[in-house]
């Protein structure tokens, strides 16, 4: 059911776009995006749906040196245990001795439980024309299972607060040719890049939890379901750094420290966006 | 209070007093060196030529650690170092042509990893500024630069202060966030020249 309807979607997306292209005024954007807002609002009809689908076939199925599943994988809840566990990551793991976020930890998985050659997986980590990334799809699926909870991530283990501290210095980080931190675009309210608004993501409240909340996404620009591995790769192309290393602790901190300011935010995903 | 006690407060004490303006404090609490450790493994292999654009000169640190919040020693000192670095034209002309310069304020890539060495490369002013009327696709990270000239009666001294300004905004206010563009040597000389002369021809759609 899911592929007919991504079908319709990719037509609708594809008129979409041509009229997204064509319209003159910013306005008639606005109104475009208000337009995907509100189709977001039935999830079958989103085609990062289509992700979640796959994502779950490829949980369930048995790869890697070891031949199994990554059903047995333990994403904080225990394991096996999906439902729930993106709300609470990224964490500290005591058998990785480390802070993960769920990109992290889907490849620790594969690595450990699996054994699988997670070369190939990195290689694919953002779909484009042709490519498919298992990362996605596996976000996909796992986030979902946390749709409709509230964020709650802690802060307990000395490592949890390590990585917290040291998201927020990177946040506050300028450098580049543009002299730019996250905070130059996220650390004010009602701020906007040409037309484009910026959420304050600088402290808790409402920006924070509406922006991470979303994550994973449709992109209806890019027509791939996105992570915030991605998001921040593109901010950070924007700040003219180079590309940041894929499911680095950086990433993870910077993560950790925005979904903290995320706290007790509802989480409904995947969604779709611009 | 016992000789190691005492021994450690005064170490804490000592620690407190030579980490400049209490930067550390303002870090949230974690030491620069692991903040640097986690960055390193962020950008474990940049390409070549880009490490410089990770690690930090000392003007970007300083406005790093207190959060755009310089103390006055270090306002003064981030003063004096920028205006220094400020490079005039030779011919002492700041105003190029203005039409050139529209492409300079509208033009928004250059220097991202996605783009070409070779492709347009502009200061993306409508990123954060209002400058003619107009355009209406302006964002607000800056003041509104509408009539810009006009408001300065197009003074000669308004246009190098401009100039200098763009060349490196924190010449002027410490910890901008507005970028250096001159000093990173992101624009050309040209491409200042003719971004001020956007802003102060009195043809230019800025002041009409
Ligand atoms: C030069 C400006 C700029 C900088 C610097 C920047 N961003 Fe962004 N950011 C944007 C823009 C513009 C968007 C919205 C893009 C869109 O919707 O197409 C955005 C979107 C985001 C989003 C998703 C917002 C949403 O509503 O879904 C997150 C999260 C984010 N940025 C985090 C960061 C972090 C963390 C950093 C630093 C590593 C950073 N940004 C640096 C401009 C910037
Ligand atoms: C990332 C945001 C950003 C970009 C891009 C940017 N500016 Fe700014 N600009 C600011 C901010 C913030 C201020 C106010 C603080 C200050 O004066 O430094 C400012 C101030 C200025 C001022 C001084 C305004 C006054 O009060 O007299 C001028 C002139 C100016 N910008 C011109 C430019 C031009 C020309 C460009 C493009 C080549 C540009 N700016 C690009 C953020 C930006």
């Amino acid at each position: 059911m899911h592929t007919l309807k991504y079908v319709c979607w990719s037509v609708l997306l594809w008129v979409g776009s041509a009229t997204m292209a064509t319209s003159q005024t910013a306005d008639a954007t606005e109104k475009e995006i208000e337009r995907y807002r509100a189709m977001i609002s039935d999830p079958m009809a989103n085609p990062a749906f289509l992700n979640v689908d796959r994502g779950e076939a490829l949980w369930v199925l048995a790869r890697g040196s070891k031949n199994v599943s990554l059903q047995t994988c333990d994403l904080g809840e225990g394991p096996g245990k999906v439902e729930g566990a993106y709300a609470k990551l990224p964490h500290y793991f005591k058998d990785a001795d480390k802070v993960l976020d769920l990109e992290q930890r889907l490849l620790w998985c594969m690595e450990k439980v699996q054994g699988l050659d997670i070369k190939d997986v990195i290689k694919r980590r953002f779909s484009g024309p042709g490519v498919v990334s298992d990362m996605e799809d596996l976000v996909a699926y796992v986030a979902q299972k946390s749709s409709g909870e509230k964020f709650s991530v802690s802060l307990s283990h000395p490592k949890e607060q390590e990585a917290y501290a040291v998201g927020e210095a990177m946040f506050f980080r300028r450098s580049a040719v543009m002299d730019f931190s996250c905070a130059t675009c996220h650390s004010e309210d009602g701020k906007r890049i040409r037309l484009q608004g910026l959420p304050n993501l600088s402290k808790s409240g409402n920006a924070a939890q509406d922006t991470m909340g979303s994550w994973p996404t449709y992109r209806v620009s890019q027509s791939q379901m996105r992570t915030m591995q991605h998001r921040l790769w593109d901010c950070y192309r924007q700040m003219r750094m180079p590309a940041p290393d894929y499911a680095s602790d950086g990433l993870t901190a910077l993560t950790l420290y925005l979904t903290k300011n995320a706290d007790g935010g509802n989480i409904l995903v995947p969604s779709i966006k611009r | 209070m016992n000789g190691t006690f005492k021994l450690l407060l005064a170490s804490v004490a000592l620690c407190a007093a030579v980490s400049p303006g209490g930067l550390w404090a303002e870090s949230g609490g974690v030491a620069p060196g692991v903040v640097d450790a986690y960055v390193k493994g962020t950008w474990k292999t940049p390409a070549e030529g880009w490490q410089a654009r990770i690690d930090q000169d000392e003007t970007q640190r300083i406005c790093s650690l207190s959060r755009n919040q310089p103390s006055k020693a270090d306002f003064a000192a981030i003063l004096a170092r920028e205006k220094a670095s400020v490079v005039m034209p030779a011919d002492g002309n700041v105003l190029g042509k203005w039409e050139d310069g529209e492409k300079v304020a509208q033009i928004g890539t250059g220097g991202q990893f996605s783009d070409s060495a070779t492709g347009p490369r502009g200061g993306n002013c409508y990123a954060c500024h209002q400058m003619a009327r107009r355009e209406l696709s302006y964002g607000t990270l800056g003041p509104s630069l509408e009539d810009y000239g006009k408001i300065r009666k197009f003074a000669a001294a308004e246009a190098t202060a401009t100039y200098t300004k763009i060349y490196n905004a924190q010449s002027i206010l410490p910890c901008s966030n507005m970028p250096r563009f001159g000093h990173n040597k992101f624009l050309s000389e040209q491409q200042i020249k003719d971004v001020t002369a956007y802003l102060f021809d009195p043809a230019s759609p800025v002041n009409k």
